[in-house]
């Protein structure tokens, strides 16, 4: 299986990015972990937006090395900020179109398909200023993913939105995960939203990549996501982080999870007097 | 009159016109360039703001004539100076009108920020392509803003057009100058037509170029 096989070293400023990694070429690579660990730095190296010293290589192709620096225009990433960056003065047809007509291709069958997919046909006249978040958030999916991208890179794409609308665009995602031929690299602080859509994490802490964890071989259960996750984070052994668990016994419900400096408030917690199960690996 | 009237628009067309296409290239670099050269060169050309237009006309004056070093690229040409010649306004002009131009659409560049371009980058856009294709609609209003600014100011500027153009009918007299003339030899009703004239003409301009821009941001909505 061919594999995206990185590794930088630099320092912005005062942080230091030191990462070294080859996730399959293959599937969504969740980057997990807390404000400031590096996750949009690694995915702005991955487009090549921002130039720190290393290797980069995807599918076979190398993009970065000691010599050579292939732009962000001749990669063919497709990148969704987490604010959607949509072009304000282009219609969400023209948004759409702005990548694919820079790769040669137009209005075919694959763009109806897709306009379909995510639902975004009504939407084709309007302005980018007359969208709702999770709107702009669909077309800012739809626009990369129309330019035929080799690597998707999504970087928080839901964080900006209310619960609300984060129900409305993880449907989306994940029929698009199965649809998409492209890696995906998904930047997440959110527990769930990796459990749904990862086939792999790894946690970052401080620029680096502290933990691989494997997320597939069953799928998670859509009910209790993050129970699912919290046992699965403490099946690997973890050394840098601190995965704290609370299971209680019968239901397996968690009350709350700890991975790599970020808490998360689950589900019900168990009844005060149930017996529980707690890990803790400092 | 009709001589000093075309004379002032077209000094103050190919000013404008001449503007936008050197400050744009000037104001990307001075909005992106994190070099603090950039602001020495921002400083440089901010000076004809808080410059009197006779230390401005002083210098044009002797940097275009007959002595001036500047000058010898063009004496094979058989053009000795700039000097009181409609093309030495032009110059002076532009000199006088640079801030008014570089301001506003560097203020613009900067307010669409890095995060479009990028978007567009990493959807395939070569740089000239994304400079043309989202930089520069995105910053519209900053080139509507700068055009309107160098157009009203061309037209209004007096000191640097007297020290460095005189009164030549045809060729250096322009409105302002023929309102002086006028009240100099105390013709008031010239001077009141010339510069009534002068006021309504500038309030048209801004205002429908306030309303054309009015207009297309609605659309755009």
């Amino acid at each position: 299986m061919s594999v995206i096989e990185a590794r930088f070293d630099g320092l912005l400023g005062d942080f230091r990015l030191d990462i070294s990694m080859s996730p399959p070429a293959s599937g969504v690579t969740v980057l997990f972990g807390p404000s400031g660990s590096g996750k949009t730095t690694l995915l702005r190296c991955l487009a090549g937006l921002t130039r720190l010293d290393g290797r980069l290589q995807v599918a076979g192709e190398v993009w970065q090395d000691g010599r050579n620096f292939v732009p962000p225009h001749k990669r063919g990433v497709g990148l969704v900020f987490q604010d959607a960056v949509l072009f304000e003065h282009l219609s969400v047809r023209e948004n759409l179109l702005y990548g694919r007509r820079r790769r040669g291709l137009g209005e075919d069958a694959s763009f109806g398909e897709m306009v379909d997919l995510l639902d975004l046909g009504p939407l084709l006249q309007r302005r980018p200023t007359r969208l709702s978040g999770g709107e702009r958030q669909r077309v800012a999916i739809g626009r990369a993913l129309l330019s035929e991208p080799r690597l998707l890179l999504l970087d928080e794409p839901l964080a900006g939105l209310d619960a609300a609308r984060k129900a409305e665009v993880i449907p989306y995602l994940e029929t698009l995960k199965t649809r998409a031929s492209a890696p995906i690299f998904y930047v997440t602080h959110d527990v769930a939203e990796a459990a749904r859509l990862g086939d792999r994490m790894l946690l970052m802490q401080a620029g680096r990549i502290v933990q691989t964890v494997e997320l597939r071989g069953e799928t998670a259960p859509d009910a209790n996501e993050a129970a699912w996750l919290a046992e699965r984070l403490a099946s690997v052994g973890t050394d840098e982080l601190i995965a704290e668990i609370v299971l209680s016994g019968a239901s397996r419900t968690v009350a709350r999870l700890a991975v790599a400096g970020l808490t998360a408030e689950l589900k019900p917690s168990a009844p005060k007097n149930s017996p529980a199960t707690r890990i803790r690996r400092p | 009159m009709a001589e000093a009237i075309w004379l002032t628009l077209k000094l103050a067309m190919v000013t404008t016109l001449a503007l936008l296409i050197l400050a744009t290239p000037l104001a990307w670099w001075l909005a992106r360039s994190r070099s603090a050269w950039s602001e020495v060169v921002a400083a440089v050309v901010t000076l004809p703001i808080v410059l009197p237009p006779t230390v401005l006309g002083f210098y044009l004056l002797i940097a275009l004539g007959p002595q001036s070093p500047l000058m010898a690229p063009l004496r094979p040409l058989g053009v000795r100076t700039l000097a009181f010649t409609f093309e030495g306004l032009v110059i002076g002009s532009i000199i006088y009108s640079l801030p008014f131009a570089v301001q506003p659409i560097r203020n613009a560049f900067r307010g669409v920020g890095e995060r479009p371009l990028e978007a567009a980058a990493t959807l395939g856009a070569k740089p000239l392509d994304v400079f043309w294709s989202v930089a520069m609609p995105l910053a519209r209003p900053g080139f509507i803003l700068a055009a309107v600014l160098v157009f009203a100011h061309t037209i209004g500027e007096f000191g640097v057009v007297l020290m460095i153009g005189g009164g030549i009918p045809g060729e250096t007299q322009v409105l302002s100058v023929e309102i002086y003339r006028a009240v100099e030899s105390l013709d008031w009703p010239q001077a009141h037509l010339l510069a009534g004239g002068m006021l309504a003409f500038a309030f048209t301009v801004v205002l429908s170029l306030l309303l054309l821009d009015r207009r297309a941001v609605r659309r755009s909505q």
